[in-house]
Parts: structure tokens; C-alpha cells; sequence
């Protein structure tokens, strides 16, 4: 196993990025489809307005986005904190 | 050829593929039949995870539950594909590095407990049990409507089907069978939508179309569909009417339980490496995103097509009369649902139509009064039937309706057998051979694994035929009580050390029964009709419906958890290296068993 303090700082990158990625993910669902609809109530898309978008579809493209967007993350960082598997 | 013998062709090969791959892929060993051996490439396990995942609740349910809610019900949408961005980031990785089989197993060793593993056995039958109940409404509603018998005899038909077939095989079985039934799924629910999307719109992709512009009237889709309902007094489509509180809270009580799924969970633990947990997640909700994201598609469309049908000289003209249902081969998909007790209709005023209106809306009573019309007379449409008579309704050619026959069924029986895997593993692995008796032999402890799932499958076949709710809100219910027992015991075991094993087993007990005596208390004890002291329409707290309280629980379960840790003796050195062990990819084996 490697040192504690190289492990340490692994883990707290990882937190890091786990924290950013889930106020996105708040956001775009709880923000954007729910909440903060009304603020988004000007901006139209077909019929309707974009925060009845986010609601339906918009949140779901950028969970996945978020998601590939970690894995691809946490794979280089483990590389670079040498504690990807063998 | 008759449409009942399509329905049954179509069916019919599709079980024989299921069969065969289960038969070809036949599990030996317990190892292979709880993990498949762990050879699964990420793209392979992420579109068998969708496969499990969208269940009668995905396919049969929610659309319907949108197509007559609206935006409301997106909750649906975001709660079940977000749980997705939990599980990839907070779980997924750190159960692969850990290595074992079970979800339980995990919490047995983490926290140190005998005790913490029978709590979550427990916390997993008791979700599990009802997401089966959930599904056994959908398989009625579909074993219904394509062998044209009533809703019950459906059901009991559908039950023995499911069993027979999750018997068959362990998850390899089900892994390769689970992707047959992906491809034939995913293609039954977007090619009837395509057919109707490009008749509505135009356009031949539905979640395109859903905000394109409405063909015949040449004004956008949405804003079509917004003005028809208001027009017959209900609430418009796109519009938000519901509680904001409990929408949110019932969106993040599905997010939460759709991480603390057992049989989504287990999903990850196939996977050969750290990296490919992460990438499964991605893959998976790749494939469900192909459903959600036409989901809202066939919702909006469903609703304009059966109001067009209702009135087909507008709403401002002539209601549907009772001949042309009974004589126009267009209206044929009425009667052949009537048959299941699921859709109805009744002339009350006598006039030989049909009058399709909210009668609750005192403007629409007005106007009924002056027209004299006595109240709704489309008297049930039960949500759950709208997506297997989507094609019908659109009119759409045989195979099509063929095809969602099969696809309904595939979606269904996926998930059923999935959902009674991780029961009877929980029984036979955990309960049996973790705790009563360790010395038991392997075919011992497969026998206990088929007990425990015909026990399961008669528990909620004996409920389904009197369901808590629609399909997709029995199986929200499920997700409550995920939310609230498992999935914070696994989050706090992986990203604190602080917590112990009485935090944990006292989290996940509180989290459990705070949640169970909410539901109980709406939907009646051991959902028994009747028994209940409230409704969903008048909650006990404020306005958070039972399927919403999961959120609440969960919040319980954290709360109990650190604050019993924090009064009683610390972690213990070994297991704050076990949490050490799991955040750090290197070093991931194959599985260890006990």
C-alpha cells in the first residue's frame, strides 16, 4: 500500500470533485427543473419553457455527462496519486 | 392473422430467447450464481443493469403517470435517473474495491455486527418485497390485456411465470438474458414512439418532437396539448400545480433509494476492475437514458391522441359516440381493455356519447349543466394500461402492438427475477449461511434460495391484487424505504470512519421503521386496504405524501447514526483500515467469499 499521506491526499482530491460534481447535479434537477423554474420562466423552448426542459430531459443529459465526466476524472487521478490497479 | 395470435407470436419467441440464453449460460456454483464470475465488460453489465433496473414501473407505469399529471410527475424523470450520479460517485467503485457479494456483507464487516448484517437483510427484504409487489401490478396489467382475461387471473398467471423463470437460471443466466430483454425492450418502447412522433410532429425522434410544432395545427406541440386539456378543465400540462416541498423531496427519495437498491447495487459488484464500476454506472444510465428521455415523449403524445380520440370533432364539437367505440375498428383497443377492468366508460346522461371532461372543475360543471352532461363518462382509465394501448390508440400497425406485448413483459419479468436474486441471496447467503447455519452446503444453500423466492413471489402476488397505488408508485414506496435504510448505512460506511456498529445498526433501525409506520399509516398496515388513518391527499405532515418520506427517513437514519456513534465506543483500528482499503483502488482482487 502506499504512504498515508499520499492516500490522504487522494482521497480529499476525490472528495473535492464528488462535492463539485453534486452541486451540478442539484442544481440542473432541483434547481433548474424545480426551484429556480420560475427565473427560467422567460427563456422559451417549443411550447413551453426551459426549466419544463431541464425537468424532462435537460437534467438527465447532464447526469450523464457528470457521471462520465468522474470516471474519466477519477481514472487519471488515481494514475497520478499511483494507486490505480494493476 | 389476429392481433391476440401477433401478441402471442411475439411473446412467445421472445420468451424462447430468454429460455435459451438462460439454459446456455446455466449458473454451477454459488459464486456464479450470485456474480456471474465477474467477466463483464462495462458496456455488457451496464445494458443488462438497465434491463434490471427499468421495470414495469419504467415501461408500463410512468409514462402514463405523466401523460395525466404533466410536469408534476417529472419527479419520475430526474428521481430515477439521478440516483444514477449518487451511485456511480458515493458507491459503486468503493463496493467493487471492497469485494464481496452482498450489499449485507458489506455492512456486516464494515461495522463489525452480525447484528448490522441481519438489520440490512431485513431493511433489503422489506424494499425488495414491495418493489415485487409493484411489478406484479405491471405483470397483471400486461398478462391481462395479451392473453384478454381480467386483471387478477393476469396476475396469478404472470406470478407462475416469473417464478418458473427466475428459478431457471442464477444472474449469468440473467446477466446475457438480461440483455436480450434490453434490446427487446428498448426497441419496444421507442418504435411505436417514433411511428407516433413523426405522425404528431413530424419528427422521427420523440424526445425532439415532444418540443417540436403539432403537424395539424401547426403550433408547437406543448402549447397544443396545454390548450386541448385546459379546454375540458383540467390543469394544464406543462404548468407546475403540485406541492414544490414534497416535489422535491419525492424526486431525492428516489434518487437516494435508487442508489440503496440492492439489485441495482449487486450490478456493480460483476464488474472486473475499480475503473469499470465507475464506467458500468455511465453505461447504464446510458441505456435508460434511451427510455427516459422518450418517456416524457409518449406521455405528452398518449394524452393528445386519446383526447383527439375522446373528441374527435374538437373539443368545442361532438363528443365520441357510443357507436362509433362500439363499431370503428379504431375504437377496438376500448373494448378488448374493457375486458381487464381497466378502462370503462358509461353513457349516464343517456345523450349516445361519450363526454371526456374534469367534472371536479366548477367551471367545466357549468358547462356541463348547460350542455347536460351528468359528470366524466370516460368512468376509469387506469394509468397503467396507457403505454400498452399506446399503439393501439395511435393505430399503429399489429407487430407494433406485438412488439410492446413482448416488451412490457420483458421489462417485468427483468426486474422481478433480478429483485427475487437479491432476496433469495440475502435469505440463503446472509440470513442462512452468515448467521443461522455457516456449516450449510452449497446445494443447501441454493435450495434456501429458491424457498426464499417462491416465499417472496407469493407474499407479493398475494398483495398486488390489491396494490397500494399505480405500478410506478408502489415501486416509489420501494424506493422510500431503500432511501431510508440502506443507502445512508452504505454512504456513512464508506466516507466516515466515525461511525460504529450501534450507529449504524441504530440508523438503519430508525431510518427502517420511521419510514415503514409513514407508508403503513397512508396506505394501510401491511398495505391491507382500509387500515390506514390517512391519505396522500391529506397527509400527516403538511404535505409530505408517503411516497415522499423516504428523504425524510433517510435524514433520520444519518441523524440516529452520528449521534449514537458519538456516545458510544469508537471504530476500532482495523475497520478505519478496512475504510482506508476501500477509497484506494489499488489492490482490488477478485471476490472473497466468507
Amino acid at each position: 500500500m502506499a504512504d498515508n499521506s499520499s492516500n490522504t491526499a487522494y482521497w480529499s482530491a476525490n472528495v473535492r470533485i464528488i462535492l463539485i460534481s453534486l452541486v451540478i447535479w442539484a442544481l440542473v434537477s432541483f434547481g433548474f427543473g424545480i426551484l429556480l423554474r420560475p427565473m427560467l420562466s422567460g427563456i422559451a423552448v417549443g411550447g413551453t419553457d426551459l426549466g419544463f426542459w431541464f425537468a424532462q430531459q435537460g437534467s438527465i443529459l447532464v447526469f450523464l455527462a457528470l457521471i462520465f465526466f468522474y470516471a474519466w476524472r477519477m481514472n487519471k487521478l488515481d494514475a497520478e496519486h499511483g494507486v490505480e490497479e494493476e | 392473422m389476429s392481433q391476440f395470435a401477433i401478441n402471442l407470436l411475439f411473446v412467445g419467441a421472445s420468451f424462447a430467447l430468454y429460455i435459451g440464453i438462460a439454459i446456455w449460460a446455466r449458473a454451477g456454483s454459488t459464486s456464479e450464481f450470485y456474480a456471474a464470475g465477474r467477466g463483464v465488460h462495462p458496456v455488457t453489465n451496464g445494458m443488462a443493469t438497465a434491463a434490471d433496473w427499468m421495470s414495469a414501473a419504467s415501461f408500463i407505469s410512468m409514462a402514463g403517470l405523466i401523460a395525466f399529471t404533466g410536469y408534476d410527475n417529472s419527479s419520475f424523470l430526474m428521481g430515477w435517473t439521478g440516483g444514477y450520479v449518487l451511485l456511480a460517485l458515493l458507491l459503486a467503485p468503493y463496493l467493487r474495491k471492497f469485494g464481496k457479494f452482498t450489499v449485507s456483507e458489506f455492512i456486516g464487516d464494515r461495522f463489525y455486527s452480525q447484528t448490522a448484517r441481519i438489520v440490512a437483510v431485513v431493511c433489503l427484504i422489506v424494499a425488495s418485497t414491495t418493489y415485487v409487489i409493484g411489478q406484479m401490478t405491471g405483470v397483471g396489467v400486461a398478462f391481462g390485456r395479451f392473453l384478454e382475461v381480467s386483471n387478477t387471473a393476469g396476475l396469478l398467471i404472470g406470478a407462475c411465470v416469473v417464478f418458473a423463470y427466475a428459478v431457471f437460471g442464477g444472474m449469468k443466466g440473467v446477466t446475457y438474458t438480461q440483455v436480450a430483454q434490453y434490446v427487446v425492450l428498448i426497441m419496444a418502447y421507442t418504435i411505436p414512439a417514433i411511428f407516433i412522433s413523426l405522425q404528431l410532429t413530424g419528427n422521427p425522434i420523440p424526445a425532439l418532437g415532444l418540443f417540436g410544432d403539432h403537424v395539424a395545427s401547426g403550433e408547437p406541440l406543448l402549447a397544443k396539448l396545454d390548450a386541448i386539456v385546459q379546454e375540458l378543465g383540467f390543469n394544464e400540462y406543462t404548468a407546475h400545480h403540485a406541492d414544490t416541498f414534497n416535489m422535491v423531496l419525492f424526486t431525492l427519495s428516489l434518487m437516494i433509494g435508487t442508489a440503496g437498491l440492492p439489485h441495482v447495487i449487486m450490478r456493480f459488484f460483476t464488474v472486473p476492475r475499480v475503473a469499470d464500476a465507475r464506467w458500468s454506472a455511465g453505461w447504464a444510465l446510458v441505456f435508460i437514458a434511451l427510455l427516459y428521455l422518450t418517456a416524457p415523449a409518449v406521455g405528452a403524445m398518449a394524452r393528445l391522441n386519446i383526447t383527439d380520440m375522446m373528441w374527435p370533432n374538437g373539443t368545442n364539437g361532438e363528443a365520441v359516440s357510443v357507436e362509433q367505440i362500439e363499431n370503428e375498428a379504431r375504437y377496438d383497443w376500448m373494448a378488448t381493455w374493457q375486458k381487464t377492468g381497466l378502462l370503462d366508460w358509461e353513457d349516464k346522461n343517456g345523450d349516445g356519447k361519450i363526454q371526456y371532461y374534469n367534472d371536479q372543475n366548477a367551471e367545466m360543471q357549468a358547462k356541463a349543466a348547460e350542455k347536460g352532461w351528468e359528470g366524466n363518462e370516460l368512468t376509469k382509465f387506469n394509468r397503467d394500461i396507457l403505454v400498452l394501448a399506446n399503439p393501439e390508440i395511435a393505430n399503429l400497425p399489429s407487430w407494433v402492438i406485438g412488439l410492446v406485448a413482448a416488451g412490457g413483459l420483458a421489462a417485468a419479468l427483468s426486474t422481478a427475477a433480478g429483485l427475487l436474486l437479491a432476496i433469495s441471496s440475502a435469505v440463503s447467503h446472509d440470513l442462512i449461511k452468515g448467521a443461522i447455519n455457516p456449516n450449510i452446503s452449497e446445494k443447501g444453500e441454493l435450495l434456501s434460495a429458491r424457498v426464499a423466492m417462491a416465499v417472496a413471489i407469493a407474499v407479493a402476488t398475494y398483495l398486488g391484487l390489491n396494490p397500494p397505488g399505480f405500478a410506478a408508485q408502489t415501486v416509489a414506496l420501494a424506493f422510500g424505504l431503500a432511501a431510508a435504510s440502506i443507502f445512508p448505512a452504505l454512504m456513512m460506511g464508506i466516507f466516515s470512519t466515525k461511525i460504529n456498529n450501534t450507529g449504524a445498526v441504530a440508523g438503519m433501525l430508525a431510518g427502517l421503521s420511521v419510514t415503514l409506520v409513514y407508508i403503513f399509516l397512508h396506505k394501510g398496515w401491511f398495505f391491507v386496504p382500509g387500515t390506514n388513518s390517512f391519505t396522500d391527499a391529506d397527509p400527516l405532515l403538511g404535505t409530505v405524501k408517503s411516497t415522499s418520506f423516504g428523504a425524510i427517513g433517510a435524514a433520520v437514519n444519518f441523524a440516529v447514526a452520528y449521534l449514537v456513534a458519538g456516545a458510544t465506543k469508537e471504530t476500532p483500528q482495523e475497520i478505519k483500515d478496512l475504510v482506508e482499503s476501500v477509497r484506494i483502488p489499488k489492490g482490488a482482487g477478485a471476490a472473497q467469499d466468507h
